[in-house]
């Protein structure tokens, strides 16, 4: 490790609440490390305006090591910054120059409201999960673990899908606004699952339609979502979604759910 | 304060069958009619809520988070135990119930532990049915591999990703429920007391932590499930947002506190860079299965660690415990690590490292190999130091990592306060002095899935109950409370920030409370965070107000617990007159500096108990009775 500071200029987006309006702040932050992680120089930053005696920015944040999904702001017109597959706890200050300019904002989207300046509500990723997102069983009533084979690839296909956070990159990278790269992980996960099977045609058409009611917009194929993940979930899983739905649409008894938005 | 651990009678193997036999049940059409407070969505409060849930029980769910996805259940790497024998290495249920009891140091209920291991099967055949991608051979069967402590494999895995996975099946079960209508989610919402009624936990007070809100909630039983208190040390592998607050408030009620000295120090964590630095990233204990950890054999050597000859190194934990090697447990690896940096051998720009080599790994197995088990650990690790770790050595350092203390149960799960029961890392049972890799959980989902949805019936079918409403004095009261602490905090208007008080307290504990403690450096430390805590109250400083999301204000709150809960595990540490585990107090070592236990008197769970504000706090104790095991020396040799 090789540190040295560096010194930058942010202009960071404050809101005091989700009816407020909002606008951007410049701050300095000087004498960063360039070993600290994004969030420490926030945290850095924050120090400083509480002795001022001045509102620390507020941002998500727990595990600090890529994996809770809770952190997340756009950087410089990115979600979660410059480097590639790295969340922003995970993002180091060794790639900014000493006196860059650095934009942060928050996942923005209609489905995901800021809350206060780059806290965003994502609780609308939790209605999908809740319409679908789960393979029904009750706890005692599974059967032995090896009872039921899964060939290799299908299983490391499964946990690539499975890898996903839930941070919302996705759908603050995407001109729509779309849901479908998170969808679609939690689909595939269970699609390509023989355990995930009997539910399969009734998971896609309700996880779909509750994303519908929940404000989120349609793919388009613009791949942003895929370039910005940060656990480089793969697009191939939004045509596995499709086909899924598709399936179900037109081949099964399922019958197509109208969905109503939950709060 | 009784201490009845309510272990059933007659042989190990079938005490959990007879005690599920002999506690009264709760008949279906009844379960709708009891309240069930979870706080907590990790994995004991996620698989609790969910499998509550599915009996028919109405729950409410708590947790700090936006989304009960996110809890630090979130961040286990390596995997999780069971006692399946799919390798046929002669593994078995009373294997793994021997190896936990002995890596526990023997200072834990052979019951509690022995149940763990009968229920760790059902985890697996749970969580494969959940969809869990947990990793497979080519045939498609389930895979295993080995962690530390044991001698076979018995961990199984999904990547270094087992605690996200297992912990979004909880998660994907307990959302299920909430689509049901049979889980109310209150997500940030912070649980800050605990409100008895007739001296029975009957619900919580808890602040919204957007609106600022104090809201009131009523049940028929409080399950915590709030995990570990390790961010006591301020830098920790835990989460920013891992706190004692709930547990701490729960003390305050009146519930024990046991074995809170208990603090692991988990030996592979990248070392500390800087004084602004706000966690510490584990490196998967996995990764001892391939890597050899080393020093140079000459203090003070500065050399690459590639220009350093083979001849020249000293693997020293293959050395010190050729049987176990580099996977010897946790607490015996960190201080072999400390001693090692004591003695000047230590390596990287502080002296606080020690080399963690995959150099013959990639030999033998070649790197896509190493890839494909540790592609992603290696990754964290290239973007936290900038080295790539499949060209040189890894630097490595213990880090505080997990709480084997908590607050104290019995067999039922259920605290010292009636209907308050305690899950997973926040409470103290099944690890003992030391938790061995891959069992947090193991224990956690054991807790959740499999013990408390058995034993809250019990409790509820055998309990009277008065009508309790939000408006009664007893919620009344802790409301007021809980105002006016918020109050305080924000009208100190003082100089200094949580955050700096908290770094403080953590160096205070680190040094004279980490991995070698002496009776005066403990006496000195509680004297020091006496004092930090009588500074914080005068000149702490939170900005904002308590009507909105304000986050240097939950974290004051917090770490105002930490400054009071710090003099408890200070004090533990001084009464255990032995080293046991991730306990070690240099005045009671073996002539090779290992753990030096006395079974005659300390063979005993500590429980501290409340006294009120400015007291000593009260010493008790439940003696620990072996009667299946024989207590021996622990030897990794």
């Amino acid at each position: 490790m090789s540190s040295k500071s560096i010194n930058l200029t942010l202009k960071v987006w404050r809101q005091q609440g989700s009816k407020a309006p909002g606008r951007l702040e410049t701050y300095k932050a000087e004498n960063i490390s360039t070993d600290a992680s994004f969030l420490e120089m926030l945290d850095i930053v924050n120090e400083r305006l509480i002795l001022e005696g001045k509102e620390p920015i507020a941002f998500d944040h727990d595990c600090r090591e890529g994996i809770c999904g809770m952190c997340g702001s756009v950087v410089n017109g990115r979600p979660h910054g410059p480097e590639k597959e790295t969340t922003l706890c995970q993002l180091h200050m060794r790639h900014f120059r000493d006196g860059d300019t650095v934009v942060i904002e928050p996942f923005r989207a209609k489905a995901i409201p800021v809350v206060k300046d780059l806290v965003v509500n994502r609780s609308a990723l939790d209605q999908i999960i809740a319409a679908g997102g789960f393979i029904s069983v009750n706890t005692g009533q599974a059967p032995e673990a090896n009872s039921l084979p899964v060939p290799k690839d299908k299983a490391d296909l499964a946990m690539d899908a499975a890898a996903c956070i839930g941070c919302g990159a996705c759908i603050a990278a995407c001109p729509n606004a779309s849901a479908m790269l998170f969808v679609s992980a939690k689909i595939s996960q269970f699609a390509l699952l023989p355990h995930g099977r009997p539910e399969a045609a009734k998971r896609a058409l309700s996880m779909v339609a509750q994303m519908d009611a929940q404000g989120f917009g349609n793919c388009t194929n613009h791949q942003e979502c895929e370039a910005e993940c940060p656990k480089g979930i793969s697009i191939s899983n939004i045509a596995r979604l499709n086909r899924e739905f598709i399936k179900a649409a037109l081949a099964s008894a399922e019958e197509l759910p109208v969905a109503a938005k939950k709060e | 304060m009784q201490l009845d651990a309510k272990i059933p009678g007659g042989p190990l193997e079938t005490k959990w069958d007879r005690h599920r036999f002999d506690l009264k049940l709760v008949n279906p059409s009844n379960k709708r009619k009891f309240e069930i407070i979870v706080v907590g969505t990790g994995l004991a409060g996620g698989s609790a809520s969910a499998s509550l849930a599915e009996l028919g029980y109405n729950v409410k769910t708590f947790c700090i988070q936006d989304s009960p996805r996110r809890a630090h259940s979130i961040a286990a790497q390596g995997g999780i135990n069971a006692a399946k024998n799919y390798p046929n290495d002669s593994d078995s249920i009373w294997r793994l119930f021997y190896d936990t009891i002995k890596g526990g140091d023997f200072r834990a209920r052979e019951a509690n532990v022995y149940r763990l291991a009968q229920v760790s099967n059902l985890i697996i055949d749970h969580c494969v049915a959940q969809g869990i991608p947990f990793a497979r051979e080519y045939g498609g069967l389930l895979a295993n591999r080995s962690f530390g402590g044991a001698q076979v494999s018995r961990t199984f895995y999904a990547r270094g990703q087992t605690g996200q996975q297992l912990l979004l099946g909880a998660y994907s079960s307990l959302m299920r429920q909430v689509a049901k209508g049979q889980v109310t989610m209150f997500p940030r919402r912070e649980m800050l007391d605990l409100v008895l009624v007739d001296g029975q936990a009957r619900g919580i007070v808890v602040r919204n932590l957007i609106t600022g809100e104090i809201e009131r909630h009523t049940a028929h039983a409080v399950v915590l499930a709030t995990g570990g208190y390790a961010n006591v040390f301020f830098l920790s592998t835990n989460g920013t947002g891992c706190n004692v607050t709930a547990a701490y408030r729960c003390y305050k009620k009146g519930a024990g506190f046991a074995n809170p000295c208990y603090t692991q120090i988990h030996p592979t964590c990248i070392p500390v860079h800087g004084e602004y630095q706000s966690k510490l990233t584990l490196m998967s204990e996995s990764l001892r299965n391939d890597g050899r950890v080393w020093v140079p054999k000459k203090a003070g050597d500065t050399r690459r660690p590639e220009d350093i000859p083979e001849g020249e190194r000293d693997y020293y934990l293959e050395r010190i415990y050729p049987s176990f090697g580099n996977l010897a447990p946790r607490d015996i690896s960190s201080r072999a690590a400390k001693r090692m940096c004591d003695d000047g051998k230590g390596v990287g720009p502080t002296g606080r490292a020690v080399y963690l080599d995959f150099r013959d790994a990639i030999q033998r197995l070649g790197q896509p190999e190493i890839e494909a088990r540790y592609g992603n650990l290696f990754q964290m690790y290239e973007r936290i130091v900038a080295e790539d770790p499949y060209k040189t050595p890894m630097m490595i350092y213990p880090a505080s990592h997990y709480a084997m203390g908590g607050l104290w149960v019995d067999y039922n799960l259920m605290s010292t306060i009636p209907g308050l029961f305690v899950l997973g890392e926040a409470n103290f049972s099944d690890h003992g002095a030391n938790r061995l890799g891959a069992s947090a959980l193991m224990q956690g989902l054991g807790d959740g899935y499999f013990v408390i949805p058995n034993t809250i019936n019990g409790y509820l079918a055998g309990t009277k109950f008065a009508e309790v409403s939000e408006s009664h004095d007893a919620f009344q009261e802790s409301e007021a409370e809980v105002v006016a602490k918020v109050k305080r905090l924000l009208g100190i208007k003082g100089k200094r920030t949580a955050t700096d008080f908290h770094r403080e307290l953590g160096h205070i504990l680190w040094e004279y409370c980490g991995m070698g403690r002496t009776d005066e450096g403990l006496a000195k430390a509680r004297k020091l965070v006496a004092d930090v805590r009588a500074e914080f109250w005068e000149n702490l400083t939170v900005p904002g107000s308590a009507a909105d999301l304000n986050q240097s204000l939950e974290y004051a709150g917090r770490v105002a617990d930490f400054l009071e809960f710090a003099d408890i595990l200070i004090l533990d540490a001084l009464a255990r007159r032995e080293s046991c585990g991730a306990h070690f107090n240099e005045a009671f070592q073996t002539e090779e500096h290992e753990a030096l236990r006395d079974d005659v008197n300390m063979s005993h769970v500590a429980v501290w108990e409340y006294a009120g504000e400015g007291k000593e706090p009260i010493f008790n104790k439940e003696p620990l009775n072996f009667e299946f095991v024989k207590l021996a020396t622990r030897s990794y040799k």
